[in-house]
């Protein structure tokens, strides 16, 4: 793979988000040696790799969380650099934290409405309880996610459901073009884990919301992504659609470049 | 759904409390025929009224996972204030709104020290508690003073038997709807459940935490001065600490959680009537004073004890044999089954699991 620079040409193909020769280095560690990656409207792009291979910085790059040495970060094809992660939010782009998105104490529909409250009364900002229950019954409806109640206290639901509020809950947010979820299918059973992959891709496609999952395990890779991208020694050297290739190839992929590594190391 | 309004009743504290409350009730009146005198009326608003007061100002502040300890101090400094200012010649009326005012300024001093500077609110409001404390010395040369006017206003505000009472109820009434109803009252049991939450999610922590310091202190400046109406004479040494206590008891026994994310004016509301029960009845049955705190102090141990095994049940996390009590008291209140069963086993593993560091990270 070639060394790309800020330079290169704007991507054509309508990518809502896309990197080109991303470089990163904490003073004598390079983490990121120039990394190209583009995620499409709708699509769902796994993030492999392993530890130390540079898929963290990267994706903290994407956030806003650090800024690139070199290279350049686009949106729909226009060029940002992203301060803050503030400021990477207000360009639409999203993180699900499994355990720090959702207040345990309010219920189901308070937490989908947190900040965006449905509200009466103009100043007084009365709430309207009935109209967000309404509202958040017939969105989980909607995206299938089925909760005992909204009434329940989120701290009542087990870990998927959670999750699946978390997911619901983010992708809800206004302008929100790019979720990043990490290890979304961490410590769930496998009823679960089928719901929320069921989840995830049903919101990519119905409402247009690209997503880049980080996951350790190949096989929720396959049935959960459109796309995976490997990242190894701080490049993405594959990026294959998951329907054209397979569990035992990348599998075998992953091998083979981890004892070229050991060898080039030798 | 099955979540009937009975069902989410049995599953609080406050009807647990109220129950209490009312087994008191009958206790003390079956003990002594004093108690459920008429005469005896006056003296138990009067008992109720400021424990009341200060419950509800605690929880505005307590659901956030902060305390106000200073809120009494306020309620010992507000009524001088209003003398001083009164004494200058100033109309009684501004007088009042303006010592109102300081009341609140306190709260904001409390507010942005905590926030600001990020002084846990503990050690904010204990210094603030001093400082008031020799304000009032200071000024007052620890000389008791009478309040400010007499006439309509004074009697108004708390010189009739059951004023304070009646300001007592509206109070907690207003501050359950904002609690309840509002998007700030929302947005403090946010915060005080899940704080980076809460920010991730857009809400102004800071703003809210300053705000519930500020109604906190502007309801004990408010009550000092009712309080001051009602006793008819301001004494600078007044323990304002032992006040604050009661309030952060009734709240607590009520229902209210110290650790924040859950709070209930209602709660509060009862909680202070069973205190205001107990104190009044042990009173009128004759129980030494020094037995009295003994008594008081098992009695909020059991009500604390009460409370944490019922929020284990609600929260379905309680182990086998444990919390039989509060599961009992559920039963009763026609709760059983909703609690544990619906929790799913992956549940306890997945709160620990991820991201425990810092909003933005990303592994």
């Amino acid at each position: 793979m070639t060394e790309l620079t800020g330079q290169a040409p704007v991507q054509t193909g309508g990518s809502v988000l896309s990197a080109e020769g991303i470089t990163k280095s904490f003073g004598p560690v390079t983490a990121l040696r120039g990394v190209d990656l583009h995620v499409e409207p709708g699509e769902v792009l796994g993030l492999v790799g392993d530890n130390g291979a540079g898929k963290s910085t990267l994706v903290k790059i994407i956030t806003g969380y650090h800024q690139p040495d070199s290279g350049q970060l686009y949106m729909e094809g226009q060029p940002v650099s992203f301060k803050s992660v503030q400021d990477a939010r207000q360009h639409g782009i999203e993180t699900v934290f499994q355990d720090l998105a959702l207040v345990d104490e309010l219920s189901v529909y308070h937490n989908l409405f947190l900040n965006r409250e449905l509200t009466v009364g103009g100043p007084l900002r009365w709430l309207s309880n009935g109209r967000m229950r309404q509202a958040a019954q017939e969105y989980l409806e909607d995206i299938k996610v089925n909760i005992p109640s909204v009434d329940s206290p989120v701290e009542k639901l087990s870990g998927g459901q959670r999750q699946a509020i978390a997911v619901a809950r983010a992708t809800r947010q206004e302008g929100v073009k790019v979720l990043l979820l990490d290890e979304p299918l961490a410590a769930m059973g496998a009823k679960e884990t089928s719901l929320i992959i069921e989840l995830i891709k049903g919101l990519a496609k119905d409402r247009g919301v690209s997503m880049l999952v980080i996951d350790h395990n190949y096989t929720h890779i396959f049935e959960l992504c459109d796309r995976v991208n490997v990242v190894q020694q701080g490049r993405v050297t594959l990026d294959q659609k998951t329907s054209e290739t397979s569990l035992v190839e990348l599998t075998e992929f992953m091998v083979s470049s981890y004892r070229e590594q050991v060898r080039a190391g030798e | 759904m099955k979540n009937t309004w009975l069902m989410r009743l049995g599953q609080t504290q406050e009807l647990v409390m109220a129950l209490i409350g009312v087994a008191l009730a009958i206790f003390f009146a079956a003990y002594s025929s004093a108690f459920a005198n008429s005469d005896n009326a006056p003296t138990l608003a009067a008992y109720v009224a400021p424990i009341m007061f200060f419950a509800v100002a605690e929880v505005f502040v307590l659901t956030l996972g902060e305390i106000d300890l200073s809120v009494g101090q306020v309620y010992v400094l507000s009524p001088f204030l209003v003398v001083f200012l009164n004494d200058t010649g100033l109309n009684l009326v501004v007088c009042i709104v303006a010592a109102l005012l300081i009341a609140a300024l306190i709260g904001w001093i409390n507010g942005i020290i905590t926030v600001w500077l990020r002084v846990p609110s503990f050690i904010t409001t204990l210094g603030t508690v001093f400082a008031l404390k020799g304000i009032v010395l200071l000024a007052s040369d620890g000389i008791q003073v009478n309040p400010a006017g007499t006439g309509s206003l004074a009697s108004v505000l708390g010189g009739w038997s059951f004023s304070e009472i009646i300001w007592a109820l509206v109070v907690a009434v207003i501050a359950h709807l904002i609690f309840r109803r509002t998007v700030f009252g929302l947005h403090i049991t946010a915060v005080g459940g899940n704080q980076i939450a809460s920010g991730e999610a857009g809400v102004k922590v800071g703003r809210v935490k300053i705000w519930c310091f500020v109604l906190c202190a502007f309801l004990g400046g408010l009550i000092g001065i009712f309080d001051g109406y009602h006793i008819g004479s301001l004494n600078p040494g007044t323990d304002g600490l032992q006040l604050m206590f009661y309030g952060v008891a009734a709240a607590v026994v009520g229902g209210t959680a110290l650790t924040g994310g859950r709070g209930t004016m209602v709660g509060a509301a009862i909680g202070a009537l069973v205190l205001g029960i107990l104190e009044d009845g042990f009173n009128i049955i004759g129980v030494n004073a020094f037995a009295y705190q003994l008594v008081l102090g098992l009695a909020i141990l059991g009500a604390m004890v009460l409370n944490i095994q019922l929020e284990r049940v609600r929260a379905g996390r309680s182990s086998a044999g444990k919390g039989s009590m509060a599961r009992a008291v559920l039963a009763v209140g026609g709760a059983g089954g909703d609690g544990p069963a619906d929790v799913g086993p992956g549940d306890d593993h997945d709160r620990t699991g991820t991201a425990a560091g810092a909003g933005s990270e990303v592994k």
